[in-house]
């Protein structure tokens, strides 16, 4: 064991290159041996492609389907960014409401928190009845899923202050407004792209739930239409390959955030 | 130059001038009935080196922030330089304080850091860059300008915070513990850097310290401090030429000032010991 571990401390750089390399090549590594086996034991146990389909025959059908998926995919896409997106911008604004006092922080967090344990799948039906258009509907109900990660967090930033970083403001006659943009934004930040990395998941899940309450097809169907149809239609590659787009954008939601975070934050946090 | 001034003549020169700080009877009992600090006497003249020496627990932060104005007494006053805390930037002097940890701001570079209180007080960009640099090669930090704080050594970061401090020009710089955190030679270093700041610039600086040696080294006087409830109990001038050199560090009256300051203080902690036992 302390040859390796010797040597791989000696040569730091190396070894950084090699974490980067791992933590992509071995999920990917894991993962398409994942599939083989899948494949395998599909083929060789001859699961009916109603029950399990290879994933040969997922990748295929998604080839064929691409435009309907496709379309399907930017429909959920559009409303996971929209409702991200208003997330974001309530969850920072009640956050600056929350900080501007104890006492305002008190008598609404509670509800912050009722909002976030009620289920959306029982309060989405209500939601949908009430906001008359159908896309505004599943935007709020996205939105509401991913509000609280957002609040949480970017108040518990706003919040984190060195108390002596926050003393040295005091001690040069600095202006609230100086204090927020000098000391408060920037403390938070760190908790902040937390808070977006948790909520952009759960936009994209909040986005799937709110169009399979809602349930309608037509133009703007999206993912979860496809999957209840491809279900109906006993498709079951179909809603593999419609399954399997959910979890890529979600990655991919997440990769982008993370990607967003360290550019923001650069050397001087490393979350 | 004419650095072999007896703190003496200094002392008596300042006599004429008005004190920088007085402390007035000025008591602290914390929100949660903790008795932090007796009332306290105490007037500094300008120009003073005045070390801060106790046991743990004795008050000494709580009496540095209520001079910066950070705490208010729960009773007495305190002045600086004749006026209410509060009102010192009327009169144009100026404060700083040196906290015991570096605080600076993680995600700025040292330039940054350092110009923070210029930018606070609203002084234009190119004069705060060109006072900020000469800040930063006064405390021998000139090529690491555009690092960040983390990337510095402690004692690194600690000259960034005594630049960010004497880039304001203060009149008055209270320091606290600055340099409790660091291994002995970096903090003679330091020392010898603080003093010949001070000898310069001829401000009044009040400085905490666990450290006998870093006290009689430093200051004309020494306010010796005693816990539960935390007091001042002796006050004990250094009555030394400046510039002190490595030579007064092993003079036997450097050893005669640091016994008796010892004894202060093992008798100022004494009651501590027993109540420990
Ligand atoms: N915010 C506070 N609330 C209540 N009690 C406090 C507070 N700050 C300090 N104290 C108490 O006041 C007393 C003096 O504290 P202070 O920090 O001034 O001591 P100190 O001399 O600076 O000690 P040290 O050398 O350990 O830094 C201590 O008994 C401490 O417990
Ligand atoms: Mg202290």
């Amino acid at each position: 064991m302390s040859a390796t571990t010797m040597r791989a401390a000696t040569r730091p750089v190396k070894r950084a290159g090699n974490r980067r390399f791992r933590r992509l090549i071995l999920p990917l590594f894991v993962g398409i041996v994942l599939v083989m086996v899948w494949q395998f034991l599909v083929t060789a146990l001859k699961v009916p492609t109603y029950l399990v389909p290879t994933p040969l025959l997922m990748f295929k059908t998604l080839v064929t389907e691409f435009v309907p998926l496709g379309l399907a995919l930017l429909s959920t896409l559009k409303i996971t960014l929209l409702s991200f997106a208003l997330a974001t911008l309530l969850g920072v604004l009640i956050s600056f409401v929350f900080v501007q006092s104890e006492v305002i922080e008190e008598a609404l967090f509670p509800f912050a928190v009722l909002l976030q344990v009620t289920p959306i799948v029982a309060v989405a039906p209500l939601i949908i009845i009430w906001v008359k258009n159908q896309t505004a509907a599943m935007v709020v109900c996205a939105s509401l899923v991913a509000l609280f990660p957002i609040i949480s967090n970017t108040t518990l930033g706003l919040r984190s202050i060195d108390p002596d970083l926050k003393s040295y403001f005091t001690l040069n006659n600095s202006t609230r407004w100086q204090q927020l943009v000098r000391l408060r934004i920037p403390s938070a930040l760190p908790y902040f792209f937390g808070g977006l990395r948790i909520s952009s998941g759960l936009a994209l899940i909040g986005a799937v739930v709110a169009e399979f309450v809602a349930g309608t097809g037509g133009a703007g169907a999206g993912l979860a239409y496809e999957i209840l149809q491809s279900g109906f239609q006993l498709n079951i590659p179909r809603m593999f390959a419609a399954l399997l787009l959910i979890s890529l954008t979600g990655v991919a939601l997440f990769a982008v955030m993370a990607w967003l975070s360290r550019l923001a934050l650069g050397s001087w946090h490393s979350s | 130059m004419d650095h072999a001034v007896s703190d003496l003549t200094r002392l008596s020169k300042d006599q004429s001038a008005i004190p920088a700080v007085e402390v007035l009877s000025a008591e602290m009992v914390y929100p949660n009935g903790t008795q932090a600090l007796l009332p306290v006497d105490l007037s500094v003249a300008e120009g003073e080196f005045i070390s801060l020496l106790g046991p743990s627990g004795c008050g000494k932060s709580t009496l540095l922030k209520m001079i910066a104005g950070l705490l208010e007494p729960s009773d007495g006053r305190l002045q600086l330089w004749r006026k209410p805390v509060k009102s010192l930037i009327n009169t144009g002097r100026k404060l700083a304080f040196v906290f015991q940890s570096p605080t600076l701001m993680p995600w700025a570079s040292v330039h940054s850091n350092v110009r923070l209180p210029l930018d606070l007080e609203g002084i234009c960009r190119a004069d705060a860059d060109q006072r900020v640099t000469e800040a930063l090669n006064l405390v021998g930090l000139g090529n690491f300008a555009d690092a960040v704080p983390r990337a510095l050594s402690g004692g690194m970061q600690m000259r960034v915070s005594i630049a960010r401090a004497l880039v304001k020009q203060p009149d008055l710089l209270l320091m606290d513990e600055p340099f409790g955190a660091l291994d002995e030679i970096t903090r003679f270093k330091l020392d010898a850097e603080v003093l010949n700041l001070w000898l310069e610039k001829r401000l009044t600086i009040m400085f905490v310290t666990h450290s006998i040696h870093e006290a009689v080294f430093l200051s004309t006087r020494v306010i010796m401090m005693a816990a539960r409830p935390g007091r001042v109990v002796e006050q004990i001038v250094i009555d030394e030429p400046y510039p002190r050199t490595a030579d007064f560090m092993v003079s036997p009256r450097f050893a005669r000032y640091a016994k008796r300051l010892q004894d202060s203080l093992l008798s100022a902690s004494a009651g501590l010991e027993e109540e420990a036992v």
